[in-house]
């Protein structure tokens, strides 16, 4: 196996350094690839979509379809994730809680549980939790600003680099950094599984949605310019800020579909404890 | 002797992201683990990133954002000052979608793991316990 995977590697390896003799140059202006499209995405972007970042533009107005099921893409792995690992909940064999002020573990049996509203205790993983309060402070510093960056990042990704993709994996990571830091139960809390689910059906449903409002203006699907009447500016302005709902519906899909991957694979579908 | 060095100069980007692109063919054809497998498909992931972004570069050119914004005005944008925004637009998203099926394929492999214990493929008996973990689990087995 060894050796008939070295000789197909090797000649796959071979066919291509083949195939780059015939390649342009490393950084050609007159490279095939920078002739025949490329140009025109350069020259009329800011003309016709009044957005200076091309890489946007071109993302999401010229490839809005290509984007649109890249989205779906992502959608359905996060969803496969689930159907592939989600288990039943059920009553774990034995609960741990931490007494607080005096650090005392108690390990309940299967079917007991403490009185609702005790304060006193915190429910531990099963595998050994140190006390980790520098972490936890320095996180609860830090993931405002995390947050607040991935908002800029979409907000802004019309004229700086940036956009829908990255703000949406910066927030998803605010929240895994927050699962990771603390434990998987409060990132639960603050993001739900069933709202997670909801957001990723929502960040496709905004930009479907988009799509399909510019079809009932009686234009074409996603061409931006028919919500001028609706948003009152003109076609152009109104094809950025087509851009930039669906940079965010993007955005919301994304970052749901990140922190669903990571509750779904740390808990291995339990959704209970995790790392 | 000068035009070799400049033949190289030319073309080793090109070279460099096939050599890590037989890395990860190499480890997904031989490595019998599959987390192994896995960081193989990375690998050659990250290789097409790589190459599709060199293919949108120009010499002489800066990033394909415009200098001033909508200052810029009705001054005309030259192609030529620009690198081709396309494949950062193709390789934006791959990044992302990579990312995406990395979770499809771990959790593919801790499914894989559950039911037979094992993450290398030679071991991987699908006769010997074709329904192990899928007992209801108050079942005794």
């Amino acid at each position: 196996m060894k050796t008939a995977g070295v000789i197909i590697v090797f000649l796959f390896g071979g066919l291509l350094v083949y195939g780059t003799l015939d390649f342009p140059d490393w950084g050609d202006p007159d490279a095939p690839a920078s002739r025949h499209v490329s140009p025109r995405y350069i020259e009329k972007s800011l003309e016709e979509t009044s957005v200076p970042n091309m890489v946007t533009a071109v993302l999401a107005d010229f490839r809005g379809f290509d984007t649109l099921f890249e989205t779906v893409v992502i959608f359905s792995a996060g969803l496969s994730c689930f159907f592939l690992l989600r288990t039943k909940r059920k009553a774990p064999e034995a609960r741990f809680y931490r007494h607080l002020p005096t650090g005392i573990v108690l390990r309940i049996e299967k079917g007991g549980r403490l009185p609702e509203g005790s304060v006193e205790f915190e429910r531990i993983d099963s595998i050994w939790v140190p006390h980790d309060l520098i972490i936890r402070a320095t996180c609860r510093l830090l993931i405002p600003f995390i947050q607040l960056f991935a908002l800029y990042v979409i907000a802004h990704g019309h004229h700086s680099p940036g956009g829908g993709f990255q703000g949406g994996v910066i927030f998803g990571a605010a929240f895994i950094l927050y699962a990771v830091t603390h434990d998987l139960r409060d990132g639960l809390h603050r993001l739900g599984e069933k709202i997670t689910i909801v957001l990723c059906s929502l960040g496709v449903f905004i930009y479907a949605g988009v799509g399909a409002l510019c079809l009932f203006l009686e234009s074409n699907f996603l061409d931006y310019a028919a919500l001028a009447p609706v948003l009152g500016v003109d076609p152009v302005t109104a094809r950025s800020h087509g851009i930039l709902f669906v940079e965010i519906g993007v955005g919301i899909a994304v970052m749901a579909v990140m922190f669903a991957i990571y509750t779904n694979l740390s808990s291995v579908g339990k959704q209970d404890e995790g790392l | 002797m000068t035009e070799w060095i400049a033949f190289i100069v030319t073309k080793y980007n090109y070279w460099a992201y096939i050599s890590l692109m037989m890395i990860g063919l190499f480890a997904m054809i031989a490595k019998k683990n599959l987390i192994k497998k896995i960081i193989g498909m990375g690998i050659f992931q990250t290789a097409i990133i790589l190459f599709f972004i060199s293919i949108g570069a120009k010499k002489g050119a800066t990033l394909p954002i415009l200098y001033h914004g909508h200052a810029h005005g009705d001054a005309a944008v030259r192609a030529a000052a620009y690198i081709n925004p396309l494949p950062h637009v193709l390789m934006l998203t791959a990044i992302v979608v990579s990312v995406a099926t990395l979770g499809v394929a771990l959790s593919l492999a801790v499914k894989i793991f559950q039911r037979y214990d094992t993450l290398e493929e030679d071991q991987i008996n699908l006769t010997k316990y074709p329904f192990r973990r899928n007992v209801p689990e108050n079942k005794e087995e």
